[in-house]
This record gives structure tokens, C-alpha cells and sequence, in this order.
């Protein structure tokens, strides 16, 4: 009985080590300077040079060494700037549109492709048959070629 | 119903494109606002000065231009990276501190900042007149700024007046400018 508690003891905790150790997991510099923008230059933080965006990359060397997690520099940023700094908006709310207009787009876009490529191949056989069967010739036509054929042979 | 169906489509179609046109045309008018003021200035004119609501500096309430109709305003736009910001706060802190019995406000904006960056500009330099916070500079565009420091001055009557300085200005400069506003009208 003590042996089951104290293993149990000891698979809780290394559960808890194992889901703590995979939150302290903390980005690198250069991969916040892709997700964040300069005010100045609306352009990343890695593409920028500007004084602001020096002192953006100081503020989040100084909270990742402080063992900030990405979520707590991206809340301390946007207090400071406004949600205008995060390169990519927020999933949630109004901002949502900025994800799902694109994939709505891309989907109706593919769906109207379809189609049209369905319509496309459905009306193939039906232009081939009028050259396939042909509409009947004029008797008196037929019968020209007839002669002329009748002629070209003899 | 087919045919239904498609007009219906259509129309929500061209819905979408109409939304996105117009849009794109309130970005731009954004943007383009402040453009004009500049402009303006050097004809002569003297247009009314934007709206800013913007929070305080110190995070205790909010300040609003309109607030100083009557009043002649210096609006220095600064941030604390800005070198020659550093050159400009002592001269801005001098004629607010002779002239403010006359009716002149001298107004900070700090933009594109860190507010405790902002805030130990302002204990270094000892500057005691109000400042505004515009992390992220949205006030900028309304005025047409495109850098650090610029200063507008406004007419007691709310209206600009005198120089727009892109980048510092020298103190006779600014005294002259700060006679101009405190010479206009209140209304």
C-alpha cells in the first residue's frame, strides 16, 4: 500500500515537472522580433532599425531573461502599444475576421473552381455529339455528294 | 430558384467588394487627415486644430485638447529615444513656467514610447507641464507628424497658429511662436 502511494506520489510529480518544464518553454529573441511590429516603421521588429524597435528588443531580452513567457511580453507590449504591435491580431473577437475572411475566401474560391470545372466537363460530351451524329443532310445535298463521289470513283 | 440563388450571391458578392472598397477609403482618409494642416499654415490660413483625447502621462485620467480652448497651447510631440527631444524639454519647461500666468499651456504628447521610459524623461528634466501618452502614436496621423519632436502651437481660439517645427526649434523661435498664440483671440 505504501509502495502503490508512494509511486503514485512520485508519477504526480514528475506529471507536474513534465507540464511545468513544457510552460517555462521560452521563445527566442529572434522569434518574438517576427511577431511583434515597430511603431515607427510598421514593419517587424527584425526588419527594423529604429530607436523604438532597439528598445523593444531591450525590453524583451530583459523579460526573457527575467523567464517571462511569450504571453506575458506579448501582454506587457500591447499595454504599452496597443494591440497595433502584434504582427499577426488576436483570434478572438473582431480581429477574428482577419483569420476566417481569408480561409472563407480561399474555400468559396475553390468550391466556385469546382464548379465550373464540373459544369466544364459536363458540357463537352454534349458540344461533341451534334459533330458526332451530325444533324441529317438535306436530301438533295446527299445526293450531289453521292453524284460526286459516284464520279470520283469512276 | 437557381436563378435565384445566383443573383442572390451576386449581390452579396459585390456587398463584399463595396465593404472593402469603402474600407480602404476610411484607412486612407485616416491616414491622410493631418496632411492638409501643414499646408494650410503656409497659405496663411488657420485651420482648426484636431481632436485629442488621449490618456495622461501619469495614468490618472484622460486629456483632451478642447479642454484648453481659451487658452494658448504649445503641442510638442517627444518620445524618450529622441535625442533632440532631450535638447528641446528644458526650453519648453522655461516658457511654460514664464508664461503660464499669460494663458499658455505647454502640452507633451509622449508617442511610440515606454511609459517608464517617458516618465524618467520627465523626472530628469524636471518638466512639470502636462503630458499625454500615445503608445502607440495614433494621435500622429491627425496632424500629419512623420517624426519626433514636432510642435504645433494653437490659438486660444482653438485654431493653429504660427510654425509647424519638424525636428527642434531654437528658443527665439519659440518665443516668437508662443506670442502668436498668445495674441489670438479667444474666439
Amino acid at each position: 500500500m505504501t509502495r502503490r502511494l508512494a509511486f503514485a506520489a512520485v508519477a504526480a510529480a514528475l506529471l507536474a515537472a513534465g507540464c511545468g518544464g513544457g510552460g517555462d518553454e521560452q521563445p527566442t529573441l529572434a522569434e518574438l522580433e517576427k511577431k511583434f511590429i515597430c511603431p515607427t516603421c510598421q514593419t517587424t521588429l527584425e526588419l527594423s532599425n529604429a530607436p523604438v524597435a532597439d528598445r523593444m528588443r531591450d525590453f524583451i531580452r530583459a523579460r526573457l531573461a527575467a523567464g517571462d513567457s511569450e504571453e506575458e511580453i506579448e501582454e506587457a507590449l500591447v499595454a504599452q502599444f496597443g494591440e497595433a504591435v502584434l504582427a499577426s491580431p488576436p483570434k478572438e473577437g473582431f480581429n477574428l475576421l482577419a483569420w476566417v475572411l481569408p480561409l472563407a475566401g480561399g474555400a468559396i474560391a475553390i468550391a466556385a473552381v469546382a464548379v465550373a470545372l464540373r459544369r466544364w466537363s459536363r458540357s463537352r460530351p454534349g458540344a461533341a455529339a451534334p459533330a458526332a451524329g451530325g444533324p441529317p443532310l438535306d436530301p438533295e445535298l446527299e445526293r450531289r455528294v453521292d453524284e460526286e463521289l459516284a464520279r470520283f470513283d469512276g | 430558384m437557381a436563378r435565384r440563388v445566383k443573383l442572390i450571391l451576386q449581390a452579396a458578392a459585390v456587398l463584399v467588394v463595396v465593404l472593402l472598397v469603402a474600407l480602404l477609403g476610411w484607412k486612407v482618409t485616416d491616414v491622410a487627415e493631418g496632411r492638409g494642416l501643414d499646408a494650410a499654415l503656409e497659405r496663411g490660413e488657420r485651420p482648426v486644430a484636431p481632436q485629442l483625447v488621449l490618456d495622461s502621462l501619469d495614468g490618472e485620467g484622460e486629456i483632451r485638447l478642447a479642454d484648453y480652448r481659451g487658452k494658448a497651447v504649445v503641442l510638442n510631440f517627444w518620445a524618450s529615444w529622441c535625442e533632440p527631444c532631450k535638447d528641446e524639454a528644458p526650453l519648453l519647461e522655461d516658457v511654460w513656467q514664464r508664461y503660464r500666468d499669460d494663458g499658455l499651456v505647454v502640452l507633451g504628447v509622449d508617442a511610440q514610447d515606454f511609459r517608464s521610459d517617458a516618465q524618467r524623461f520627465v523626472d530628469r528634466f524636471g518638466l512639470t507641464y502636462p503630458m499625454a501618452f500615445d503608445g502607440h502614436g495614433s494621435s500622429l496621423g491627425k496632424f500629419g507628424n512623420t517624426g519626433f519632436p514636432e510642435t504645433w502651437f494653437v490659438g486660444r481660439d482653438g485654431r493653429l497658429v504660427g510654425d509647424h517645427f519638424v525636428g527642434p526649434f531654437t528658443r527665439e523661435q519659440l518665443e516668437e511662436n508662443v506670442r502668436a498664440a498668445l495674441d489670438t483671440p479667444a474666439r
